[in-house]
């Protein structure tokens, strides 16, 4: 009876693991010695390529050399520092060939058969094809070379394992290329390709379950930055970040510059703006647009607003005339243009989740200097100025003045959202 | 004229009274920073904000940079140059080196006068046995900096000057290599940082506060941030 069980209990076991490895070597080979010939029109591209990918953001750390790694990434399993990407032969990809490069960004796999982490989001690489993966491969090759040893991971035991990354891949990846929507034009396929596989747009703005993993490649829905005290709006809500009701140019304007009439880029998009979609050209601009525009519309959870806070507000009252109305106007209204954004009616203002406007007024920010936006407006920081009771009370105020709707903000929540930031 | 028509009428003046002064300027982009660093300068609970007004735009630029590429470490100052480009931040950088105000008067100094003059000794002549320069060497011989690089040293918060050579002495603070400044503030012990900011602090300044046009003599060794 008891051999019975065990020998059930081995096979289970048994089955589980072969499923794991089957479910790990889908659409894989073994790299083959594979030679390309980086002409300069196929590098260029490459150069593009990794402009739309935001290679560059995180691979390279603050102050350091392009491409040369050591950026810490924070997750909620321990910090994931990128690698160097120049072709140094001993610390970077100069030993690499151009099928090892396609398995890292198309299986997630790295020279030799390591798993890579999933914080290099393969699972939006996956999508892109063969042609493109080349391109920037022959890119990363002609950079100068940069003798740089990559930081080891700091991650909790069991994610610093390649068994715990065995599993996760079994659960959470295919290896998908990007299939056209025949129903859809060209432009919106174009869209849905960058945005879906290099732009990796929802590796911030989709939310991450408990083991890390995102609901799906075209899930835009919001979340939480890890480790940062910002969050990424969602996509689908007009209420949040989704720009159904902008008009085409508005949007590729804000895409191109980082700022228009509406918005202007702050905190982390500020960075994606700078060295990814200011570089884009126009065709794929208005495809990005086109695609975006056509996002499912869904109306993101708000939280229950509870019983309005009045002293708070009226604590914020005081505070706006002292602080913000010399530039934002005593009734919200903006002056410049949008260099000082009209408060009235302002979706950062008013989304469910405050953590951008509580972000915004602690630690203020200028639009990113784009070449079309060469000499932007900022807003100085209030962190040193403002308590948590007060920044709590200025916000309950901004989301309930001039017509603006939106749940109160208490100190309690000021205190939560500072402690998700590390620095 | 109806109630309504006054009413609107009323309506329009007020919107016209609240909008705010606004011009598209230097001086009004410079307002995201002048809210920290005031006119002269400004302490709050989370440190000192230093004056930034006629300091040389070649040393403003440069710290702007350490700030943007990890060099000099304070997250709010980091977080606002990040998107910025280099030629947007040397055009802050004039900006606030064109500006003309007024200094804040000296501070007292609360050392003993045996110490103080250990501070005068050290920034007028340096130690030559220990091959520390003096102050005046590289900062002008008035001590107002000499332009285009070097900032000048009076009329600053000994708080403020303590806080940099700490800074210097731990690596919190750095400029590119070789990074000369940390070099000297790495050879001085805390009381001597101590007497030569007591010092520093306590002077006057001269009659024409300017940094000067240049360099006396030659550096005495080489510094990688005046490049």
């Amino acid at each position: 009876m008891k051999l019975r069980l065990l020998a059930l209990v081995l096979v289970v076991v048994t089955g589980l693991a072969a499923a794991v490895y089957a479910l790990n070597h889908l659409d894989e080979r073994p790299p083959q010695a594979s030679l390309l010939a980086p002409t300069p029109a196929l590098i260029a591209r490459g150069a593009y390529l990794a402009r739309a990918g935001n290679c560059i953001g995180c691979h390279t750390a603050r102050g350091g050399a392009a491409y040369a790694g050591g950026r810490a990434i924070p997750t909620p399993f321990g910090s994931v520092f990128a690698s160097n990407l120049t072709p140094d032969a001993a610390t970077g990809l100069g030993s690499w060939n151009a099928d090892e490069f396609w398995a890292a960004l198309h299986n997630g796999r790295g020279k030799g058969g390591r798993l890579l982490t999933p914080a290099f989001p393969y699972t939006n690489y996956a999508q892109v094809t063969r042609a493109d993966a080349d391109a920037l491969f022959a890119y990363l090759q002609s950079l100068p070379a940069v003798p740089q040893a990559n930081t080891p991971h700091e991650l909790r035991f069991p994610y610093n394992t390649q068994a715990a990354l065995a599993v996760w891949r079994a659960l959470y990846f295919r290896p998908a290329e990007f299939k056209p929507e025949p129903k859809r034009s060209a432009a919106w396929n174009r869209g849905a390709y960058l945005t879906q596989g290099l732009g990796h747009c929802n590796a911030c703005h989709a939310p991450r379950n408990s083991l890390g993993a995102i609901p799906g490649p075209n899930d835009f829905s919001g979340a939480m930055l890890a480790g940062s005290g910002w969050y990424a709006p969602s996509l689908h809500d007009p209420a949040e970040a989704g720009v159904m009701d902008w008009r085409p140019q508005a949007v590729q304007q804000w895409l191109k510059t980082g700022s228009n009439a509406h918005a202007s880029a702050l905190g982390p998009m500020s960075e994606v703006v700078l060295g990814s979609t200011q570089h884009l050209g126009s065709a794929d601009l208005a495809a990005m647009t086109e695609y975006l525009q056509a996002l499912p519309r869904r109306t993101a959870v708000t939280p229950d607003a509870g019983r309005p806070e009045l002293r708070l507000r009226e604590q914020g009252r005081a505070l706006y005339t002292e602080h913000c109305a010399s530039c934002h106007g005593d009734n919200g209204e903006g002056a410049g243009g949008g260099a000082y954004p009209p408060l009235a009616g302002n979706r950062v203002v008013t989304m469910g989740n405050p953590a951008n406007l509580l972000a915004i007024i602690q630690r203020g920010g200028f639009a990113p200097a784009t070449a079309g936006n060469p000499r932007p407006f900022g807003m100085p920081p209030f962190a040193g100025v403002l308590s948590d009771t007060e920044l709590a009370a200025l916000a309950s105020h901004l989301r309930n003045a001039w017509g603006n709707q939106a749940a109160d903000v208490r100190p309690v929540d000021v205190v939560q959202l500072k402690a998700q930031r590390i620095d | 004229m109806s109630i309504q028509f006054l009413l609107a009428l009323a309506l329009v003046s007020a919107t016209a009274q609240a909008a705010p002064a606004f011009e598209d300027s230097i001086a009004q982009r410079a307002q995201a920073c002048t809210a920290c660093h005031g006119k002269e300068g400004r302490a709050a609970a989370d440190g000192y904000y230093p004056r930034l007004a006629g300091k040389p735009q070649g040393y403003l630029y440069k710290q702007l940079l350490n700030f943007r590429d990890g060099r000099r470490h304070y997250g709010l100052m980091s977080d606002l140059v990040e998107p910025l480009s280099d030629a947007y931040l040397n055009e802050l950088a004039g900006y606030f080196a064109s500006l003309q105000l007024p200094y804040p008067p000296p501070q007292a100094p609360s050392l003993p006068p045996a110490a103080l003059e250990r501070g005068r000794q050290l920034v007028m002549q340096g130690d030559a046995a220990r091959k520390l320069p003096a102050c005046v060497q590289c900062h002008g011989q008035q001590l107002t900096g000499v332009q285009p690089f070097m900032p000048g040293l009076l009329s600053l918060p000994r708080d403020y000057l303590n806080g940099q050579l700490g800074a210097w002495r731990s690596g919190q603070r750095r400029a590119v290599a070789p990074d000369c400044m940390a070099h000297i503030a790495r050879q001085l012990r805390e009381d001597e940082i101590n007497a030569i900011s007591q010092w520093l602090a306590s002077q006057a300044l001269p009659a024409a506060p300017k940094p000067a046009t240049s360099l006396a003599a030659p550096l005495p060794m080489e510094c990688g941030g005046l490049q």
